[in-house]
């Protein structure tokens, strides 16, 4: 991990008075996660060039003694060692605090006033966004200079690497291009390799301060400084954007919930529609996930018990936490049953519903498991009413995001067009006795469709 | 004065009835064993701390029930010791013995007033008033003649204190249970008066006629599961021979539903004659008095289902589920002779019937008749042996312990069914798993280790993984163990050295070792059937396929089913090529392998994490090394500093050799995880190296030793399509210095371009020392493969001596238990073993790999 700054002009040497740190002796420094050395491979009265450089222990990162977690963050074979991230922002506070503030009581004319540098950042990863370094740097005066290899030239057709090496130059205060790396190295990474509390929000306040309201990408900036933790997101930018009276909303981040959102809504509306129209009193959530459709279902008069079952252990531990079901209203809880359940299998604890739900849930399935799927649900578990949602493939050219044939989530499995899921339920209802209505949920395309189906399926008498 | 003599069925409930201070807990501790007993008295103290706070018998007597129910799900003689002598508490132990089919034994203490008045006055815990014991006795008394009705089965009063004396308990088998008798047995059902075709079976078994009766000369019985009568045309003669057999020793009997009508209208009840019983009633009308007598006494005296065998084997005309063996009711003879009905009829105006037999679990083997099927039709554990003689199927034998099937086709049908026979397997759904025999702890039992507990969370984590990658169960006979590293070298600049896998096995006493090549791909498990129907009719697949490739979690090795299919079907012209499949005699075969290469199944783990890593790597040290020189080319000045500066003078020299030497590092990295990349173009990229050959029909191939399998691989296998490869393998002597050093050279040689090292086994494919179980392998992995594992740096020297504190026992334990595992699930799918049983194993396999251990070992 390597920063270098290089200050051209006259005089450069005193680049060490603003740094705080001799141009004629290298030094190193004990960090938490390691050791930095600075030291300086050109000294010349024009162009003077002064290198951080960082020594990650990755034995330690590897094993947990460095980042946030008990068992390690990372893995042995990591590029934190190598990468520029929040750990060379953490050491640019670190070494150079003073330089930051722009102090500099030998030089403090030096340290107010525009200088020729240019800061040179390796490795660092932008995952091929290619228009990112120019989007943060260019509106703050810099020239941008990026240049990208092959992740492994022996592969070509691995294609490029995920990282680039950032020059950025022009006319600024030492103090203000510190600030900028220090806030603008976590926005390419998305990543920390430190817990993010709330007094992160005062850091990016400090360091962020006279420029980054400025910005004109600060939402960018500061969702992808707080990465996941959204609220800090929102919490940052109510006192950044202070004066403008409008009411900020951040948008999500990753492009498939984007999309979702406001379709989950739609689509979680829709089959509750169908639960309530089916006249069912008992119904079970087939892969409920963190029980979205179990807690509409609870509010619903008609509805006197509900099943909600998911196959992860995890998924249901958070499903319950937002259930808030150790402190559920009694007589709510009795209602409701939260259990772990395969589909592939088969399970006494399905019968006797009315009604099964399974939003969703069907494309995550391999397909060589449905044939399972389907007896476990039609055949054993026979519910009177079986309603399915699953995405309509056809409706994926309306996203923008989305390559060619691939799918809206890496764990589906596959995405039926409208055709396949019509002959699918087709084969469920001479095989099982039932029969189904379709429908769509969602904007409609008139090409298209719909982006999500549904299948009611209604048992024959 | 003579032994009062109880005679009560071993398997009982048995309540006491009697006053307070009757001297029923005496009583009870005099015949029966503590832990038989459930006291009234204790529960009270259980719940409240006292014995005689009458206010809590509600909880107390809540507990004793439940505790009774327990003690009966495990079969076990209970006795209830509380007074019992209001109605209203006996019908709830009625209600229980009828809930779990046993009989109810009821033994009244009514013994004169005086007596017990005096034993309470000498009660210094608890005298109850004088007219709450006589008011007691009275009740006593009420209750004697109210017993039978109230269902009470097996009913005893002792009236006098030498009575009290002189009882003596007889505990009895119960009449269904014959375990003693050990066969061997020939199973018949569903004769249907068919008499030719009866002689013929029993002449076919080896059975002949000595003074008319028919026996065995080597001493087996038959067994036969009633319905012996109705619908064909020798009856009267079926039932001489089963009776004659019977009263001889020379076989056994249970009922049908059909010999229980027979029974009804020789008894003089009005019935129907119908579904051939007419024929019957003809048949017997025209026999003499002594006949009509004997078969009337003889159906009188059969039992609903014997457990034979020590407990092994059961016969029952229609079945019977696991919690009914053993067990006598109503509701047990019921199932026994008309099955599991739902009390429907079908379109047919047949009764419709519940599949028990798909939920049975149980160890014995339960033969029975009853559904008339084409074939013989077994689903876990159980057989179905009604192959419709009369209907113009066959007569059918099932030997046991042999159990091979013997029949005789039906001369003719006798009698048109009322719907066409069904087939042995709808072909169209397999058998199905259910959740409940996986979703909580499990004991596993193996032949290698006695029992593999698994944890409910583990269990939960396995069904995740299941339900969401595995393939299709069916196809799951076999996940490979994981295997642990060998011991940490004490060399320097190892972390891993075979020396110290020689000397695991040698000191183990272990003197024959195989080290095999480790290629560096993804395990893989290949099974292939000659042809789809070997797949349905053997795996129960349904699809069409005749074979499958997965990884060692179970999930389908291609995404796109063309590449598995050439693949397979590559693997077949070999084997046809070389004759396989008619030297080994059988028409699917089982692999384990290694696939290569590894960039084809580990792409997104290269793509995401190995390259970037390298090429991130390349990148900032080339550029420090790069600084560092022009840096140490200027004059720097150390300068004077105290000791609490923060920055300390370093020498940028030492810095710069650093991180030269990190350049390196991340170029060897680099050059070996490209080692194992390839691009795939077509199929002919593919290598699969395949080193055991895990089972095929009739065998598993784990009592052969590890040349066996190279061997025979090379035989039959490698050599003809360069798809599939050889592993190259020495032996080693690891008592033999010379031989263990040629072993280490030949590891050395593997590994110094990168090669990922070597596999070693003892000679043996399960070894054990004692009783202990060894490490089936350990491997040793090469010094520049380890950097994929360890990290770019792993061999600098301070990096080296901390990753060499490492612990294996973990992981040990696990391959240990996998291993059992996966031989169990090999071994059981051999013998045809129900899917539950196979699948169980492969789940356990799965439910360790949730277990956290080191994924560098």
């Amino acid at each position: 991990m390597l920063l270098t700054i290089t200050y051209n002009g006259k005089k450069t040497q005193e680049l060490g008075y603003l740094l705080h740190k001799n141009p004629d002796r290298a030094q190193q420094f004990d960090l938490s996660f390691g050791k930095a050395y600075v030291f300086y491979p050109e000294v010349t009265d024009s162009k003077t060039t002064a290198a951080l450089l960082l020594d990650i222990d990755p034995l330690d990162l590897a094993r947990g003694k460095v980042g946030s977690r008990d068992r390690g963050l990372f893995d042995y074979v990591n590029d934190r060692p190598y990468a520029s991230t929040s750990f060379l922002s953490t050491a640019i506070v670190r070494i150079f605090g003073t330089a930051m503030n722009g102090r500099c009581d030998k030089r403090q004319g030096l340290a107010d006033s525009a200088l020729d540098l240019t800061a040179v950042l390796y490795s660092l990863r932008d995952n091929g966004d290619t228009e990112l370094a120019r989007e943060l740097f260019e509106p703050l005066g810099y020239t941008v200079n990026t240049s990208r290899s092959q992740l492994d030239e022996q592969f070509p057709e691995w294609g490029d690497s995920p990282y680039i090496d950032l020059t950025i130059s022009g006319k600024v205060r030492l103090a203000d291009l510190l600030n900028h790396i220090y806030v603008l190295i976590p926005v390419f990474d998305k990543q920390k390799h430190y817990y993010i509390d709330e007094d992160e929000i005062q850091k990016l306040l400090k360091h962020g301060e006279g420029w980054l309201s400025e910005h004109p990408s600060i939402e960018k900036i500061t969702r992808r400084y707080f990465y996941s933790r959204r609220s800090y997101a929102r919490k940052a930018l109510d006192v950044l954007l202070a004066d403008d009276a409008e009411n900020t909303d951040i948008p999500e981040d990753d492009s498939e919930k984007e999309i979702r959102t406001p379709l989950n809504t739609q689509r979680l509306e829709a089959v509750k529609n169908a639960v309530i129209a089916s006249g069912a009193s008992s119904v079970i959530d087939l892969g409920c996930g963190e029980c979205r459709l179990t807690s509409l279902l609870l509010a619903e008069p008609t509805i006197k018990n509900i099943t909600a079952c998911d196959v992860s252990v995890n998924v249901l531990e958070k499903a319950a936490q937002r259930l808030h079901l150790d402190r559920m209203n009694p007589h709510k809880k009795a209602k409701l049953t939260l259990m772990q359940a395969s589909l592939t299998y088969r399970d006494q604890r399905f019968e006797g519903f009315d009604c099964a739900c399974v939003v969703e849930v069907i494309e995550h399935i391999e397909p060589m498991r449905i044939p399972a799927f389907e007896r476990s649900v039609f055949e054993f578990a026979s519910p009177k009413t079986v309603i399915i949602t699953t995405p309509n493939r056809e409706y994926n050219q309306n996203y923008e995001h989305m390559e060619e044939n691939s799918l809206r989530h890496s764990d589906h499995r596959f995405e039926w067009t409208r055709a396949e899921f019509k002959e699918w339920t087709e084969h469920i209802c001479n095989k099982f006795g039932y029969s189904c209505v379709i429908s769509g949920i969602g904007d409609i395309d008139e090409k298209l469709g719909t982006p999500t189906q549904m299948g009611v399926f209604t048992k024959n008498e | 004065m003579n032994k009062y003599i109880i005679d009560i069925p071993e398997f009982s409930l048995v309540t006491l009835i009697g006053a307070s201070s009757s001297g029923k807990t005496t009583f009870a501790h005099k015949h029966f064993k503590h832990t038989e007993i459930l006291s009234s008295d204790f529960f009270r103290g259980m719940v409240s701390d006292n014995e005689n706070d009458q206010s809590v018998s509600s909880d107390a007597f809540d507990l004793l029930h439940y505790a009774a129910n327990k003690r009966l799900d495990n079969m076990r003689l209970t006795v209830i010791d509380a007074t019992n002598i209001q109605q209203s508490a006996r019908k709830q132990i009625i209600s229980i013995a009828k809930e779990q089919n046993v009989h109810a034994v009821a033994i009244v203490l009514d013994l004169p007033e005086n007596m017990i008045q005096e034993r309470n006055k000498n009660r210094p815990d608890r005298g109850l008033p004088k007219r709450v014991i006589s008011q007691h006795c009275i009740e006593v008394r009420h209750s004697i003649k109210k017993l039978k009705r109230e269902g009470f089965r097996f009913i005893y009063v002792i009236n006098s204190p030498d009575q009290l004396e002189n009882t003596e308990i007889i505990r009895s088998k119960l009449w269904n249970d014959k375990k003693d008798e050990h066969g061997p047995f020939d199973i018949i059902s569903d004769i249907h008066g068919c008499g030719d075709e009866l002689e013929m079976l029993l002449q076919k078994l080896g059975y002949a006629k000595t003074n008319g009766i028919y026996s065995h000369p080597d001493g087996r019985k038959a067994a036969f599961l009633g319905d012996f009568c109705d619908r064909g045309n020798r009856n009267s003669d079926v039932l001489r021979i089963v009776m004659d057999m019977v009263k001889n020793g020379n076989a056994i009997a249970v009922p049908g539903n059909h010999d229980v009508k027979l029974l009804k209208y020789l008894n003089g009840k009005n019935i129907t004659a119908s579904n051939g019983l007419d024929v019957t009633i003809a048949e017997i009308e025209a026999m003499d008095d002594d006949f009509k007598n004997e078969a009337r006494q003889f159906l009188d005296s059969l039992v609903s289902h014997y457990v034979l065998d020590d407990g092994r084997l059961v016969i029952a005309h229609a079945g019977i589920k696991e919690d009914y063996i053993g067990r006598g009711s109503g509701r047990v003879r019921e199932f026994c002779l008309y099955g599991d009905t739902t009390g429907e009829t079908d379109s047919f105006g047949l009764p419709v019937r519940l599949d028990w037999a798909s939920d049975y679990r149980g160890k014995a083997t339960v033969v029975y008749g009853h559904t008339a099927c084409k074939d013989v039709r077994s689903q876990n554990n159980t057989f179905c042996i009604d192959t419709g003689c009369v209907f113009g199927g066959k007569l059918t034998a099932f030997r046991y312990p042999e159990r091979e099937i013997v029949s005789v086709d039906a001369l003719k049908q006798y009698y048109e069914p009322v719907k066409p026979l069904e087939d042995d397997i709808d072909t169209d759904m397999g058998d199905m798993l259910t959740v409940g025999d996986f979703n909580h702890k499990l004991h596993i039992e193996t032949e290698l280790m006695p029992s593999i507990g698994i944890h409910e969370n583990n269990a939960a984590a396995a069904l995740e993984t299941m339900s969401r990658f595995a393939a299709d169960p069916h196809w799951l006979i076999y996940l490979p163990p994981t295997m642990s590293p060998c011991e940490t070298s004490s060399l320097d600049g190892f972390l891993e050295h075979p020396l110290e896998a020689f000397e695991y096995y040698r000191s183990n006493g272990i003197k024959n070792v195989v080290c095999e090549k480790k290629h560096m791909g993804s395990r893989a498990v290949v099974i292939l059937c000659r042809n789809s129907n070997t797949a349905l009719k053997r795996f129960g697949i349904t699809d069409g396929t005749r074979g499958i490739i997965y990884t060692r979690t179970g999930r389908r090795f291609f995404n796109e089913t063309e590449t598995e299919k050439q693949l397979l079907d590559r693997l077949d012209n070999v084997l046809t090529a070389t004759n396989f499949w008619d030297d080994l005699n059988t028409d699917w075969v089982c692999l384990d392998t290694e696939l290569m290469p590894w960039s084809e199944k580990a792409q997104g783990l290269i793509r995401s994490q190995y390259a970037p890593t390298g090429n991130a790597g390349i990148g900032s040290l080339s550029a420090a090394a790069e600084i560092l020189g022009k840096a140490c080319g200027r004059q720097n000045i150390p300068f004077e500093v105290a000791e609490n500066t923060s920055g300390q003078n370093v020498d940028l020299k030492k810095i710069f050799d650093r991180y030269t030497a990190k350049l390196s590092d991340i170029k060897n990295y680099i050059k070996a995880y490209r080692e194992y990349c390839w691009t795939v173009n077509s199929i002919d990229d593919y290598r699969i190296a395949p080193f055991h050959i895990l089972a095929c029909e009739g065998h598993v191939f784990t009592e052969e030793k590890h040349i066996w399998h190279m061997e025979n691989i090379r035989k039959y296998i490698t050599g003809v399509d360069p798809i599939f490869m050889e592993t190259p393998y020495i032996c080693v002597d690891t008592e033999d210095e010379d031989s263990v050093r040629k072993g280490v050279e030949w590891w050395l040689s593997l590994t110094a371009d990168g090669g990922e090292g070597m596999v070693v086994k003892p000679e043996t494919y399960t070894a054990k020392q004692g009783s202990k179980l060894l490490q089936p392998a350990v491997k040793c992995r090469g010094s520049e493969y380890l950097r994929i594992i360890y990290g770019a740096e792993y061999l600098e020297e301070g990096h080296l001596k901390r990753l060499k504190v490492r612990s294996l026992n973990r992981k040990r334990t696990l391959a240990l238990k996998e291993f059992s595992l996966g031989v169990e699930s090999l071994k059981r799918f051999v013998r045809c073993e129900p899917l539950y049983r196979v699948h169980e194993c492969s789940f356990g396999v799965l439910a360790f790999e949730s277990e956290p251990v080191d994924p560098r070992l």
